[in-house]
């Protein structure tokens, strides 16, 4: 249907087609009202975490969170340590991945805090069912999507250093070989700015940020920045990074631009860390947590990890730092040899490693050749949470991704998963 | 508008035009040959001499023959300027500023580049030849109209024109240039000394507005005049230069371009092409292509994203 996603290891073409499910998801508003509380209070608790780690780390001397963990992560960056960034929000765009249990209760899967893609699908997912069933819309009453481009929009020039009319906003991209390169351009056209690359891009000796036009340099007041952390600023991380802007970071500490997500963001998106959110929703807000984390076992727990290792058939393995799905072992769909192979990873840097428990994970009915497929597919759901400081504001519904394969639990669109709409359907409008 | 974008889109709308050119050439040429006697035609050279590849066609071609000839100025993989190369770039191009051009600009272009690429076998018979390039043709000038009717009319615009105007130009110089030097002066091919000029003017589809505008038979004299210095006619040199002129006017710092662009004028006027005799003609259209470069090069110095230091 027009949209593509690249996958690293398909020869030399770059475009993919990626499957659409027509069978669409639905979940009751009242429902998600909830989980949209619980997202709310979840990022709002991330971000203060993220902040207490770059400054005085309370958390830490208080006890609730380990200081060995903190001097293992590899998201953790000592350039960000002391920086202010505006409302104190560094994670402004954050991706949490929801999964349904056989019971119907819905669980928190991973936090996706650096830059979570999937978006410009959610909203390609409803104008594709808006076109092809309207008679469907006028029956039920579907909650809207396509306020997003202008709620992100919003958000990104809230975070300005210059209060002014028009702050320049750019997209920052890595190019046109990135697999996202899609949403990257869809999003930079919705909202109507400019979709940057790393050369187009210069700081100049004042530390602002300016982009190179044919009319002269013009000052960049916000970067929504597609590309991660390491590449960002070849002066402050990798200096061999061609997709970066030298100085960047410079500028960035000095209040200059805004970057968004923060650098450093992706501390909180760990999948170690993420099985302490509950003590954090604690310790910060002085809450329970309203949306449940699928219970987590850390490698780095002794006792743990030989629990891991004993029951390695029936969980779900997973290195803390990948993403995409890449590096994760299926117990009960693995074998001994890919098992073993897992074991000796664990056992050589435990600390990288946490188990879930597969849960009986709920299913969804989708549409292949022979028609709707008995016993359904397994599905996540990816909302996204916009943090401005002031306002904090959850897509009603998100990408819905579901396995193409029965039986399968893996639903990453790099791993071949499809993606299905998602309707938030008000069960009492008339 | 980001300097890289506007160099993109330059160069997008240069491979369009690239790439019509090409589709023309080829279809005249394909007709001029129906009508020359055996052992008087041209074959195919002057094509590839025309894109300026006859040093690497020769690398690996041993000889013009109408399949091999064709097959590289079609869909060669190693000239730069077949109609499929070009054509790959310009959808290169196209898809990195994909946030700034129409959604259906970008989708012409690709069903363009899949259109091209899968029925080459058309273009490669004689029976589909004639259809396929006409595709082609009318696709580029889609594009371009639909680029007009729904662009905004913006710097980007202007850079879109600009590449138009001046691979125009180029083509124009290119395809006089050689089809002049190249025309067959023999006592045997003296009745058909007509149609080949009548050719060289439908290579540029500059047939029937020759007929109106100069309203005489088709002679070498004022054929020369109308591609070269016409004031009305979009693919006369002059007339490119003109637009070039007038569109780069309003960009910041262009003084120094128009200058150039004035001397190129100023070169086009100055000489006496109705009465340049073969060679001279040659050399003096050699000055028109560097002028041409030279401009080129203006803008990329102004404009362009520059590599990193």
């Amino acid at each position: 249907m027009g949209i593509s996603f690249t996958v690293y290891n398909e020869g030399n073409m770059i475009d993919r087609a990626w499957p659409f499910d027509i069978i669409p998801r639905t979940i009751g508003k009242k429902e998600w009202q909830g989980v949209e509380i619980g997202l709310k209070q979840r990022t709002e608790a991330l971000n203060l975490f993220i902040d207490d780690l770059y400054h005085d780390q309370k958390i830490i001397k208080d006890g609730v969170f380990p200081k060995g963990l903190l001097e293992k992560s590899v998201n953790f960056r000592k350039q960000c340590v002391g920086i202010n960034p505006p409302n104190k929000i560094w994670a402004h765009i954050c991706g949490s991945d929801l999964v349904r249990d056989g019971k119907g209760t819905m669980y928190v899967l991973e936090d996706n805090l650096r830059v979570p893609s999937g978006v410009s699908y959610m909203l390609e997912n409803r104008s594709v069912m808006k076109r092809v069933f309207p008679e469907l819309f006028e029956q039920v009453s579907i909650l809207p999507v396509d306020d997003y481009p202008s709620q992100l929009f919003d958000m990104l020039a809230a975070m300005s250093p210059r209060p002014q009319d028009k702050p320049e906003v750019v997209v920052l991209t890595p190019g046109v070989f990135n697999s996202a390169y899609f949403e990257h351009c869809y999003l930079a056209q919705e909202m109507g700015c400019e979709l940057v690359e790393g050369r187009d891009l210069v700081v100049e000796k004042d530390d602002c940020v300016y982009m190179r036009t044919i009319t002269g340099l013009q000052r960049v007041d916000v970067i929504y920045r597609r590309i991660d952390d390491l590449f960002l600023d070849p002066e402050a991380f990798l200096p061999d990074s061609q997709l970066g802007v030298p100085g960047l970071m410079r500028a960035w500490s000095k209040g200059n631009v805004a970057l968004v997500n923060a650098p450093g963001a992706g501390v909180a998106d760990d999948k170690v860390v993420y099985a302490y959110v509950p003590e954090m929703i604690k310790y910060y807000l002085g809450e329970e947590a309203k949306l449940e984390n699928v219970p987590t076992y850390k490698c780095m727990d002794p006792k743990e990890c030989d629990h891991v290792i004993k029951n390695i058939d029936k969980l779900v393995v997973k290195p803390a730092n990948e993403s995409g799905g890449y590096g994760l072992l299926i117990g009960p769909k693995s074998t001994k040899k890919e098992q073993q192979a897992t074991i000796a990873q664990i056992k050589a840097d435990p600390r990288n490693w946490v188990a879930q428990p597969t849960l009986d994970l709920s299913t969804v009915p989708t549409l292949e050749e022979d028609g709707i497929t008995p016993g359904g597919r397994h599905a996540d759901l990816r909302p996204f949470i916009l943090s401005s400081g002031k306002d904090t504001q959850v897509t009603t519904g998100g990408l819905t991704r579901v396995a193409m394969v029965k039986g399968s639990l893996v639903v990453n669109s790099s791993q071949g998963g499809g993606s299905k709409d998602t309707w938030i359907v008000d069960e009492e409008a008339k | 508008m980001l300097s890289r974008v506007g160099e993109t889109l330059y160069w997008m709308s240069r491979y369009i035009e690239r790439a019509e050119n090409v589709a023309r050439l080829i279809n005249v040429n394909n007709m001029l040959m129906m009508d020359l006697p055996k052992g008087v035609s041209t074959g195919w050279e002057p094509l590839v001499d025309i894109i300026g590849a006859r040093e690497s066609y020769q690398e690996t071609h041993t000889d013009f023959s109408e399949p091999k000839a064709l097959r590289y100025l079609l869909v060669g993989k190693d000239n730069f300027s077949s109609i499929l190369n070009s054509i790959i770039s310009a959808r290169e191009s196209a898809r990195t500023i994909r946030d700034v051009i129409p959604r259906d600009i970008w989708e012409e272009i690709n069903t363009l580049y899949y259109y091209v690429k899968d029925n080459q076998n058309e273009g490669l018979s004689k029976r589909g030849r004639f259809a396929y390039l006409k595709a082609i043709i009318d696709a580029a000038h889609q594009i371009f109209g639909a680029l007009d009717a729904t662009i905004n009319h913006d710097l980007g615009y202007t850079f879109i024109r600009l590449g138009l105007m001046i691979e125009r130009a180029d083509m124009t110089s290119r395809i006089l240039d050689i089809r002049s030097e190249n025309l067959i002066i023999s006592e045997e091919a003296k009745p058909f000394e007509n149609i080949q000029w009548i050719s060289l003017l439908r290579s540029l589809s500059a047939y029937q507005m020759y007929r109106q505008e100069m309203g005489v038979r088709v002679q070498r004299s004022d054929v020369i005049e109308f591609v070269m210095h016409s004031d009305v006619f979009p693919r006369s040199i002059m007339y490119c230069l003109g637009q070039m002129k007038a569109l780069i006017s309003p960009l910041p710092n262009s003084a120094e371009i128009i200058t150039s662009i004035d001397k190129a004028i100023d070169e086009l006027k100055a000489g006496d092409v109705r009465s340049l005799e073969k060679g001279y003609l040659h050399e003096y259209i050699d000055e028109i292509q560097i002028k041409l470069a030279g401009i080129h090069n203006d803008l990329a110095e102004l404009y362009f994203l520059k590599p990193a230091e």
